[in-house]
């Protein structure tokens, strides 16, 4: 560690401390010479390096320096600003400074990760900490915001993830608010038989958690809803939520089936969204035995007495409880909440975009999401596996990576669809006794019991082929393909191409983003990765945090996750709002635009630019007035005023002037 | 075709870049998380979003001595703030026609949109940018520029003391 000063006694005394990062940045800047370089800048009072920074020895060079009066003022030369600079803002007020009267220069992500030469690098380093020096010298002391923190929660969606997140809130006292758009919660697990790896009853572990969120006073279940407005910041969101009609008085209704036995419809008309279309359902309807809340709701597009308003409405009649309103209307409500889990989920790949499959065009070839459906006991087969013509197949192909794992469709591996097709292949020969062949690129089965259930697939003499699938066709060449599917790929263990005869096709499809996860990222003002999946903060270090403080991630709405994924998710996701919530207030940062009156001119430009309406106009002074409460610091009116009235808090005019003057100057 | 003459080979621009907090920013820190080399030659100021560039902003850089300007802001639609990027957007045009006036190539300054997640993007457009600028040669301003560049980006520091003067 060495140490240059030039003992300057100037009011402003910075300190410039440069990190290795280990070698992270070492091993590309020369981090002595951009010390000696930033020992000369005008104002520095103290030059130093050390290997880690942000550890306590780097931090308490800082505050010694601090306490003993040779600095009022530092840069940090290390990582990104938004990796440690709350860090290093702590380091500053532990030590009596203010922590505004600081900055960061990135030169670990913006340099020596990102630069070959050595040379280029050192030189890059400089400029950025000069530029920093610079700004520093007009940062002013501020005092942080604190605010008050609601302490209700609301969660986005009721799969597994969402009810696993809502309950432990709930179970830790905490309000919460559960909005899931389909009648019923849920999401995927409540469709599935049995679950990998361990094949327990799907039902059996999901249904007990539906039926403690019905139950659970602190949480108020919203199904058939949707979120339509989010307004407010980190523990004060103002949410609104509609909820659709669905025709049916929720506190009346007990579930009895009545209406929809009576409905004028004798059998199904529309397909049932629950059971992937594989049968009818009627426009009134309840998802399935177990829904949550067990209510009945009635389809606008196809109900007659909606529609045409000419029905005998047999199923008004029908109900003893009086619950049936066809003429009830949407309902918005507004909510306050302090923190906001969403739980969204994916939906799965559309396998007719992959033509040579014949998804659609042959029968028999199911998706494997159709096919969990018919082996569930209480689906629309009752667990029967039969081909269309009412026989149990003799022989049955499972596709692995449809629409995963391919520069056509999807890149990614969808995780979850190696283990999955080894619980349909395992389901599928102990219901049929069928030949199974299972078509793989690569086995994926990391995660606890997973590779000891793949040995014990292979035990069962399910047949595995390790080629990617070419074609499915019904094109026969020999007598034994007659009547019969042929899968055709190449075996690239044995290096032979294999034409596979079989009765059904299971193609398992792989998970892909809800098709509307943009435009819910826009609402909840968090980003996407390209796919569509929601974004992270970190992805090792804050993986159910999003850039939008107070918004969290659980399960596959971040990415394809298995149900032990996601729960795990769901309770750190809940930890987060809980710890939020827990502190009682959020402090934010200070950034926010403030006129200086002797300079405005009044022009009133600034008003109808800010997006959350923050800029009023005085008309006693003649000039525009900031309401820092609903200010949230873009900055955009600050750059449109022609007076130079309006500044930024921590990005003032002269900080940024003198930023751009320092990174050039000594570029 | 002339040679590539010894200031096209030899020399290194430098431009300044102007990225929001939310998006580009994020998608540079990306970039080097995922270790993706690029050109030294772009220096980033952050900002908390694109709607916060101020059109001096660019003009003094110039006048510091930037050969390039380079902007990165959310896509359309996804800004943090809403439309803070259409704003950028539309002085960014403007800008173009200034800059042309003043007799600066419009190609010295750039507007990019670049989500959180496109760290290969940053490196492409960077890369992109300083082979542009490269090109183009070192920005030479006539004095007569300078001057009135200077004339109008007088910082508010020195408005302070014109408004005090104008009022006492
Ligand atoms: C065929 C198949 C078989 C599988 N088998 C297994 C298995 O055996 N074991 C295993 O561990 N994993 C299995 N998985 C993976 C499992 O489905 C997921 O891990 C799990 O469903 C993820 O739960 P989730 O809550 O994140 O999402 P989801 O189950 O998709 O739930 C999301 C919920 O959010 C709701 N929602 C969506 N958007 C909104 C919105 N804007 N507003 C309100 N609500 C909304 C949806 O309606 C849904 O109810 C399988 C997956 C597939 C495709
Ligand atoms: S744009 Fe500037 S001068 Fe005009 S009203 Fe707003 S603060 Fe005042
Ligand atoms: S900085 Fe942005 S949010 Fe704040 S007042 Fe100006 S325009 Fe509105
Ligand atoms: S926050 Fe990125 S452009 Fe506005």
């Amino acid at each position: 560690m060495s140490t240059v000063g030039t003992g300057s006694n100037d009011k402003c005394k910075i300190g410039v401390y440069v990190c290795h990062c280990g070698i992270n940045i070492s091993s590309k800047v020369d981090v002595s010479k951009t010390v000696r370089f930033a020992a000369k800048l005008p104002h520095v009072t103290v030059s130093r390096e050390y290997k880690f920074m942000c550890a306590d020895p780097g931090q308490d060079l800082i505050q010694q320096d601090i306490r003993d009066g040779r600095i009022n003022r530092a840069v940090v030369a290390s990582c990104s600003p938004l990796m440690h600079e709350p860090t290093f803002r702590n380091t500053m007020a532990e030590a009596g400074g203010n922590p505004f009267l600081f900055q960061m220069a990135n030169i670990r992500e913006h340099v020596s990760w990102v630069t070959l030469d050595n040379t280029a690098a050192t030189e890059k380093a400089m400029s950025l900490i000069s530029a920093a020096v610079e700004r520093v010298v007009f940062h002013q002391p501020l005092m942080p915001n604190r605010v008050p923190v609601h302490p209700d929660v609301l969660v986005v969606g009721g799969g597994i993830a969402g009810i696993h997140a809502a309950l432990t809130l709930a179970d830790a006292g905490q309000k919460v608010y559960l909005v899931e758009r389909e009648p019923s919660i849920g999401g995927h697990m409540a469709k599935f038989d049995k679950t990998f790896p361990t094949l327990d009853c799907s039902a059996c572990i999901l249904t007990p958690k539906m039926s403690a969120v019905r139950a659970h006073s602190n949480i108020t279940l919203w199904s058939y809803s949707e979120v339509i407005g989010v307004d407010g910041f980190v523990g004060n969101f103002k949410v609104r939520v509609r909820r659709k009609p669905r025709y049916i008085i929720e506190e009346r209704c007990v579930g009895c089936l009545d209406c929809i036995e009576a409905c004028i419809y004798k059998s199904g008309k529309v397909p049932d969204e629950f059971n992937e279309g594989l049968v009818k359902r009627k426009p009134v309807y309840i998802p399935f035995p177990q829904a949550t809340p067990l209510v009945a709701v009635i389809d606008a597009k196809t109900c007659i007495g909606i529609r045409t308003g000419k029905c005998k409405m047999t199923c008004i009649d029908a109900c003893e409880r009086d619950a049936i309103d066809l003429n009830q209307s949407e309902e918005i409500n507004e909510i306050e909440v302090g923190a906001i889990i969403l739980a969204t989920g994916f939906k799965t790949f559309n396998a007719k975009r992959i033509y040579r499959y014949g998804y659609g065009k042959y029968s028999n070839i199911y998706t494997s999401l159709e096919l969990e459906r018919m082996v569930n006991a209480a689906g629309p087969t009752g667990g029967e596996i039969t081909l269309k013509n009412g026989q149990k197949p003799k022989a049955v192909g499972i596709v692995h990576c449809v629409g995963s794992r391919d520069n056509k469709t999807n890149k990614y591996c969808s995780k979850v669809c190696c283990m999955y097709s080894l619980k349909l292949a395992h389901l599928i020969k102990e219901r049929t006794g069928a030949e199974v062949y299972n078509f793989y690129i690569d086995m994926r089965t990391p995660g606890k019991g997973y590779e000891e259930f793949y040995d014990r697939l292979l035990e069962e003499n399910v047949h595995f082929i390790r080629g990617r699938v070419a074609e499915i066709t019904d094109w026969v060449m020999t007598p034994e393909e007659e009547g019969k599917l042929v899968i055709r790929a190449e075996d690239t263990l044995v290096g032979v191409v294999r034409r596979v005869p079989v009765d059904m096709v299971v193609l398992s499809v792989g998970l892909e983003p809800q098709p509307d996860a943009e435009d819910v990222g826009r609402l909840f003002n968090i980003s996407c990765t390209r796919e569509g999946w929601f974004l992270e903060r970190h992805p090792k270090l804050a993986p159910v945090s999003t850039f939008t403080d107070g918004i969290f991630l659980a399960g596959a709405c971040q990415g394809p996750k298995d149900i032990p994924d996601s729960v795990a998710q769901a309770g750190a996701a809940a930890a987060e709002a809980l710890a939020l919530i827990d502190r009682g207030y959020v402090v934010l940062e200070p950034n926010t635009a403030y006129v200086q009156d002797e300079l405005c001119s009044g022009c009133k430009t600034c008003i109808d630019l800010c997006p959350y309406g923050a800029i009023s106009f005085d008309d006693e002074k003649d000039t525009a007035k900031v309401n820092g409460a609903l200010c949230k610091g873009c900055g955009t009116c600050v750059a449109s005023c022609p007076s130079g009235s309006l500044q930024q808090y921590l990005f003032t005019d002269d900080q940024i002037f003198s930023e751009i003057k320092g990174v050039i100057l000594y570029a | 075709m002339p040679e590539r003459n010894d200031i096209e080979r030899f020399f290194d621009p430098k431009i300044v870049a102007f990225f929001c907090n939310w998006c580009t920013y994020t998608a540079a820190d990306l970039a080097g998380t995922a270790r993706m080399t690029y050109a030294p030659n772009v220096r980033v100021i952050r900002i908390m979003c694109s709607g916060r560039l101020d059109p001096q902003f660019v003009l003094s850089a110039f006048r510091e001595g930037a050969d390039g300007i380079l902007i990165g802001g959310c896509h359309p639609g996804d800004c943090h703030y809403q439309e803070g990027n259409y704003q950028a957007l539309r002085r960014f045009i403007l800008l173009k026609r200034l800059i042309h006036a003043f007799g600066i190539e419009k190609e010295r300054i750039r507007l990019e949109w670049i989500a959180a997640s496109e760290g290969d993007k940053v490196q492409r457009v960077i890369n992109e940018m300083t082979e542009t600028v490269r090109r183009l040669g070192p920005l030479d301003l006539e004095p007569i520029t300078k001057k009135v560049i200077d004339y109008m980006s007088v910082t508010h520091h020195e408005m302070v003391s014109i408004s005090h003067r104008g009022s006492s």
